[in-house]
């Protein structure tokens, strides 16, 4: 499963966060906007769990935009998780991989 | 040299002349200035002794040349017209445009409605701000450095003890009124802009060496009774509106529906009845805020089942306690500050509805002010730390966007402060290892109140005797603390430069804090 176009997920709510992935060749994970309600106590928290969350699904391209209003952890992997499979066009085919299937 | 809440405070600001030259002490704790003496330093005022039919003028550009307002000065105002103040603007533009440079603002607060005065801080046109609150465009540049001298941040109380010492000696006082007749006589009730009371802008009245009337309503002389006396105005100016009426009170404060701020409150009237103070003829003040108004929802039940009632409350006024007192379960209110229409209509019409003064309100250095003699405060807070510091003026980003109000006015005079707050809001810890600033230090705080449970300060066995007696559940602060921390995780230090943009004067004018310029989060 790979990246075949732009996946969102996520709204512009307080306590959710909106993460967008664009699909790239090359050029590892970039992270071309990152803005957090919460910059200063938890951004650094945040990035890291959306570079764990896309390290998990085996991405190695693609570039990431982060638009938060205070997430918790748990938030913003699912969002990531989702971007990433909406990205994959899972929709298109039908096979999101829902509940436990993702690690 | 570090205070009694465990501070830093620089030692160049406590040789500093930004108290008018008297230098600053630390914060050394509760009641510590208790029995000390002072001067108090009045204004240098014009005899008016030949008859004269009129104060007025035509214009505010004209009050400002004739009030003799120079380079260097300092200008005051009252916030009673909230977001709705057309008058700190207007005023502020005419000193600008008359090329007037170096000024200080001295207000009892400031809000969003004055982001224009963000700009006049970066031109460097005003380089002091004196005031309660700051938020918005003018938090945004104080904390980015760009007021020429450090912000000072007072609660309500303290600023009349500052302008009553001469901690901050005011020039020219504009006090915005609904009504004025043409001697200056100013009242808050029968204009177009109704704010209910005047109470912040008296000591300015009596203590600026000029002061000056703005009214869109002129009505007949005398009009009273005043809340400011005509006898401490120089001119009247009548201009088209003083503020939008419709931000100035809102309608009626809503009562939350939330159920979280429902059942805090609910656990707020629980402890307070479990206290000896719930007795027959108590007094209690509360915020408007979600919670904190509740309260009074959940107080009508308890007071009918044990056949007691409020001698008097008082603080700023919503129309729920106005309420209580027309059910006859209130004796008077004492009004500082008017929240809603609802509050305004009943000082307006109805009975044991007064107007006090914010010294009467708050001043820790007069001799006695209602809050030494207050029961129960409900209040809000921004954060708690583990030591029961409360921070109500620096977001978690660090900038400047709150206002002490009279909170730490009332937390130190009351016989028991109770703070109600989520435990979390929305990443946010509210109950933290240590506040990004303290405004209302822990000495003063008595019980913490959450959505997941209470703790009391240890240092009101008294209180905690009360709860335990009566059944009621409370945990060591910390525990609250770490529950908050698992759900959110543990907060990055934010982190500061060296600059000063803001000193936290506690109310009797020691440093309690100061905040620093912000560094710009690199992630």
């Amino acid at each position: 499963m790979e990246l075949k176009t732009v996946g969102t997920a996520g709204t512009l709510e307080s306590s959710d966060i909106m993460i967008t992935l664009e699909p790239a060749q090359s050029g590892g994970i970039e992270i071309v906007s990152f803005e957090s309600s919460v910059m200063n106590q938890y951004g650094r928290q945040i990035k890291a769990e959306v570079l764990a969350s896309l390290d998990r699904l085996g991405v190695k391209n693609a570039k990431v935009t982060v638009n938060d209003h205070g997430a918790l952890d748990c938030t913003v992997k699912a969002r990531v998780e989702c971007a990433y499979y909406r990205g994959c066009q899972c929709d298109v085919d039908g096979t999101y991989p829902w509940g436990g299937v993702i690690r | 040299m570090r205070n009694a809440v465990g501070r830093e405070i620089p030692d160049e600001l406590l040789k500093s002349d930004l108290r008018n030259g008297k230098g600053y002490e630390v914060y050394q704790g509760k009641g510590y200035r208790d029995g000390k003496y002072i001067k108090k330093q009045g204004p240098t005022t014009r005899i008016y002794q030949k008859p004269t039919e009129s104060k007025i003028l035509p214009s505010i550009r004209e009050a400002v040349i004739k009030s003799g307002l120079k380079d260097g000065m300092t200008v005051s105002f009252h916030h009673h017209f909230r977001d709705g103040d057309f008058i700190v603007n207007m005023v502020m533009k005419e000193i600008v445009d008359l090329g007037i440079k170096d000024i200080t603002i001295a207000a009892s607060s400031l809000g969003t409605a004055h982001d224009p005065i963000a700009e006049y801080i970066e031109q460097g046109i005003v380089t002091g701000i004196q005031t309660s609150g700051i938020r918005g465009k003018m938090g945004e540049v104080v904390s980015q450095g760009k007021l020429k001298t450090p912000a000072i941040l007072r609660s309500h109380g303290g600023r009349v003890r500052a302008v009553e010492e001469g901690d901050v000696h005011i020039d020219v006082a504009f006090i915005g009124a609904p009504t004025a007749d043409e001697y200056g006589n100013a009242r808050a009730l029968g204009g177009k802009s109704d704010c209910g009371v005047l109470s912040y802008a008296v000591v300015d009245s009596e203590y600026a060496d000029k002061v000056v009337v703005i009214t869109d309503t002129l009505v007949p002389y005398p009009n009273f009774p005043a809340s400011i006396h005509g006898i401490n105005v120089d001119y009247v100016v009548v201009v088209d509106a003083i503020g939008e009426p419709k931000k100035i009170a809102s309608a009626a404060a809503r009562m939350t529906q939330n159920p979280r701020d429902l059942m805090m409150a609910e656990n707020v009237a629980k402890i307070m009845t479990a206290t000896p103070w719930f007795k027959d003829g108590f007094s209690f003040q509360t915020g408007a805020g979600g919670p904190s108004l509740a309260v009074n929802r959940f107080l009508e039940p308890l007071m009918v089942e044990k056949g007691i009632k409020m001698a008097w409350a008082i603080g700023g006024i919503t129309g729920s306690i106005c309420e209580l007192k027309e059910k006859g379960l209130v004796g008077k209110i004492i009004d500082v500050q008017d929240f809603d229409t609802s509050a305004i209509n009943d000082i307006r019409n109805n009975k044991n509805h007064y107007e006090m003064t914010a010294s009467e309100y708050a001043n820790p250095a007069n001799k006695g002010a209602f809050v030494n003699k207050l029961d129960f405060v409900v209040l809000a807070a921004l954060e708690v730390d583990i030591d029961f510091n409360v921070n109500v003026i620096t977001g978690s980003n660090g900038v400047l966007r709150g206002a002490p109000g009279g909170h730490p006015d009332t937390a130190e005079g009351a016989k028991c402060c109770i703070i109600v707050t989520p435990l979390t809001r929305g990443r946010m810890a509210t109950i933290c290892e240590k506040v990004v600033t303290v405004t209302t230090p822990g000495d003063c705080v008595d019980v913490v109140v959450t959505d997941y449970g209470l703790a009391v300060n240890p240092k009101r066995q008294d209180i905690i005797e009360c709860l335990d007696k009566a059944g009621v559940k409370h945990v060591p602060i910390k525990e609250l603390q770490e529950k908050a921390y698992s759900m959110v995780g543990r907060p990055d230090d934010l982190q500061w430069e060296d600059k000063v943009v803001a000193i936290l004067e506690a109310r009797d004018g020691t440093i309690l804090d100061v905040v620093r310029k912000i560094k710009p989060c690199e992630i």
